[in-house]
């Protein structure tokens, strides 16, 4: 049986290996995949098997972050800084073994940027390459000088382009594993409780709830089955930050669930996940696998006495199940439908059972919460929401991909430095939290995020997507959009919900499609007061929050579309 | 019980491996319609009542499931799946004129095969490959950055 003892020499024996040697990452999330990342894999390797070069080393990691520009590939020499190449295909990235491993010649038309994330402080500091890092000449912007990187705050996603997800080595030796034995160990339930609420940690999900308040909850019930759950059923369109923490960090979502289960009391966790993200399901079923061969997950974990287990569940395709009852519902085997609250699950959840259900970013960050502390976790963020919160990202902007900054930085940071609008587009508005969220107009764009302040302005926080959207879209099409998606998903339990989708979308097209009139505007508003106050569960509740948002800041767009069509009539 | 034409004794024998495996648990029943419609490709009622007797649980619990989540298809696809992502991203990208363009092509609304069992088409939520929006998934292939014009070539490869 593996002990805390050979946790630790284990990440002794990774951290002492600091071998100065070529090392070639090849980043292969989703997105990379899909742009073409397996072909330069295979001609990397090919070539480094051809010239016999068994001194350099191929590391595949998930997300670099940056999916716009994939697929990318970070080259790094002995003694040298790194760089990391975008939009590369097989020739160009044989070009790249020929020049800038077998010549120390860097291509400056292909690079991205020199040095690699992990590096960003200590970069800042220098002006330039870490201690021990000589420069690569070229005209190569350096990594802390383009904003897609140097604004972020990265911590959940604190390994990402550097590890191999499907190493647990490599995780141990980024100090994985190590907040589980310090809470396994060191701590109470009680300990891990109060650390958590300390902190501030609310609920990534959208909904932001204090975490260490649910876990009280949940610990204070009595019984001796409860369950640890995982929300990894990221429906909302438009947002893919925890595919991207489950591929490319699967242990730290483990590690979490672990903790979790600590505090609380759980035997047995499960992660939901949904069945449009097989990589992220084939990584996480690796990682629990690896986990419970260093009996790190199963009876008596590292011989403390503490038993837990879990596994992943794959959802069927239903958007209503990341609703929590739902989901419930449906790790039982029934249909994903929801039912009133209270109960609520930390009393009465899976199979009736004490249970709590966490977000996949909300459980990554409790590791570094352990390990670092409260106060640390405080120092970014805003006083009522600490920590930072990753974004996906996309619509018509050049950098698209997953950025995490602190919570209460600007809408206008994300967009327009870090996203950059695409040339020739025209912002319009960045919607935040998909189906169930509004837009920001650009009038707005200093809207800081945070839970409070993006409320007040009709958007919310949402799961983490942002999209941005040109003039090419009218408020009204917006809207249109959103309510089919909600009609189409609404699970037909609840009346407001399964009939008040559909008249709103039948309104909405009626609008659009020139047959409406001022009339059904204010039928529209009424309608969408009704299913607020009476649907059963957030997401019909919600879904309003498009059509109000958009009747809010484009009103006239509405109007517009009325009066044409009533002049046409005429 | 009676033996289901529609399927090869081979293709049963799977099914009925995977239901001994899977045993009477109500809660396993998802993953076990998962696996099912593997083999199979397509869950018809027939099907269902085969798995209800089976298993116990009863034909109208597997038929409430079996229709409320968009995995499951009672009716056969066609030879090639193609999903369409409706995305936020891939819609302000502009995945609605692909839309257009297939539904005329070939004559044929989402959800539904060509005649010449070719082609499925489906509209898919969104794949989380937002940065390649507009983005199509061909027998779970994901091809990025759609247009109009790749949208014959990729097709064409399917035959």
């Amino acid at each position: 049986m593996k002990t805390v003892e050979d946790i630790n020499k284990m990440r002794q024996d990774m951290v002492s290996k600091t071998d100065d040697k070529t090392v070639i990452y090849v980043h292969l999330g989703t997105c990379g995949i899909a742009s073409g990342a397996m072909p330069v894999l295979n001609a990397l390797k090919k070539k480094i098997k051809e010239e016999k070069r068994s001194d350099i080393e191929l590391v595949t990691t998930g997300c670099a972050g940056i999916c716009s520009m994939e697929p990318l590939i970070t080259v790094k020499t002995a003694g040298y800084e790194p760089v990391i190449y975008k939009l590369m295909d097989e020739e160009k990235a044989l070009e790249v073994f020929e020049s800038h491993i077998k010549n120390g010649v860097a291509i400056e038309d292909y690079a991205l940027a020199r040095g690699m994330e992990y590096q960003l402080k200590e970069r800042a500091l220098n002006k330039g390459p870490v201690s021990g890092e000589k420069k690569m000449e070229g005209n190569i912007p350096g990594i802390e000088e383009i904003p897609f990187f140097s604004l972020q705050e990265v911590r959940v996603m604190h390994n990402r382009g550097l590890m191999d997800p499907g190493k647990i080595k490599d995780y141990i030796g980024r100090d994985g594993y190590q907040a589980v034995i310090k809470a396994l160990t060191e701590m109470s339930s009680e300990d891990i409780i109060n650390e958590v609420l300390t902190s501030g940690l609310r609920g990534r999900g959208g909904a932001g709830f204090p975490i260490g308040l649910k876990w009280k909850f949940a610990h204070a019930e009595s019984g001796d089955v409860k369950y640890m759950l995982c929300n990894a059923d990221e429906g909302d369109p438009g947002a893919y930050m925890d595919r991207n923490v489950m591929e490319s960090d699967p242990h730290s979502l483990i590690e979490g669930m672990i903790i979790g289960a600590k505090a609380i009391n759980a035997t047995q966790g499960y992660i939901y996940c949904r069945a449009e993200y097989p990589l992220a399901i084939e990584n996480l079923n690796k990682a629990i696998k690896q986990a419970r061969a260093l009996n790190l997950l199963g009876e008596n974990i590292l011989g403390t006495g503490f038993s837990f287990d879990m596994s992943v569940y794959e959802g069927a395709g239903a958007f209503v199940c990341g609703e929590e009852t739902a989901l419930m519902r449906s790790l039982e085997g029934k249909r994903g439908n929801p039912r009133p609250k209270p109960p609520f699950p930390v009393k009465a959840g899976l199979w009736e059972k004490p249970t709590v259900l966490n977000n996949v970013e909300t459980l990554a960050n409790i590791s570094q919460i352990i390990l670092k502390g409260a106060t640390w976790f405080r120092e970014k963020g805003t006083v009522k929401s600490p920590g930072t919160k990753i974004f996906s990202i996309t619509g018509d902007i050049d950098n698209v991909g997953c950025v995490e900054v602190p919570i209460g930085t600007p809408v206008e940071v994300i967009v327009n430095q870090i996203g950059s609008v695409s040339k020739g587009k025209n912002l319009k508005a960045v919607q935040l939290g998909g189906p169930s969220g509004g837009c920001i107009p650009k009038q707005h764009l200093d809207v800081a995020v945070d839970y409070e302040t993006l409320q007040e302005y009709g958007a919310i926080m949402g799961s983490g997507g942002m999209i941005v959207m040109s003039d090419d879209k009218t408020g009204v099409e917006i809207a249109k959009f959103f309510m089919e998606f909600c009609k189409d998903e609404a699970c037909g339990k609840c009346l407001p919900g399964r009939e008040g989708t559909k008249q709103m979308l039948f309104l909405l097209n009626k609008i659009s499609d020139g047959t409406g009139s001022e009339d059904d505007i204010r039928k529209l508003e009424a309608l969408c007061d009704v299913v607020k106050k009476t649907a059963l569960c957030a997401l019909c509740k919600t879904a309003v929050n498009p059509v109000l948002s958009t009747l809010r800041y484009f009103r006239d767009e509405y109007m517009n579309s009325v009066h044409t069509n009533e002049l046409e009539r005429a | 019980m009676e033996k289901l034409s529609e399927f090869t004794d081979e293709q049963m024998q799977q099914v009925d491996k995977l239901i001994e495996a899977s045993g009477t648990n109500p809660s396993g029943l998802i993953p076990l319609l998962e696996k099912t419609q593997g083999i199979l490709g397509y869950l018809p009622p027939s099907i269902q009542q085969y798995i209800s007797e089976k298993t116990k649980i009863s034909a109208n619990r597997i038929y409430g499931v079996v229709t409320f989540y968009s995995y499951f298809t009672t009716k056969p696809r066609a030879r090639h799946r193609v999903q369409l992502c409706l995305g936020t991203a891939c819609y302000v990208k502009g995945s609605d004129a692909l839309v257009e363009k297939i539904e005329k092509d070939f004559n044929i609304t989402f959800g539904n095969s060509t005649e010449d069992g070719r082609f499925t088409f489906e509209k898919a939520r969104c794949v989380g490959a937002c940065g390649l929006a507009p983005v199509m998934l061909v027998d779970g292939k994901v091809y990025g950055k759609m247009t109009v014009e790749s949208l014959d070539k990729i097709l064409n490869e399917y035959e």
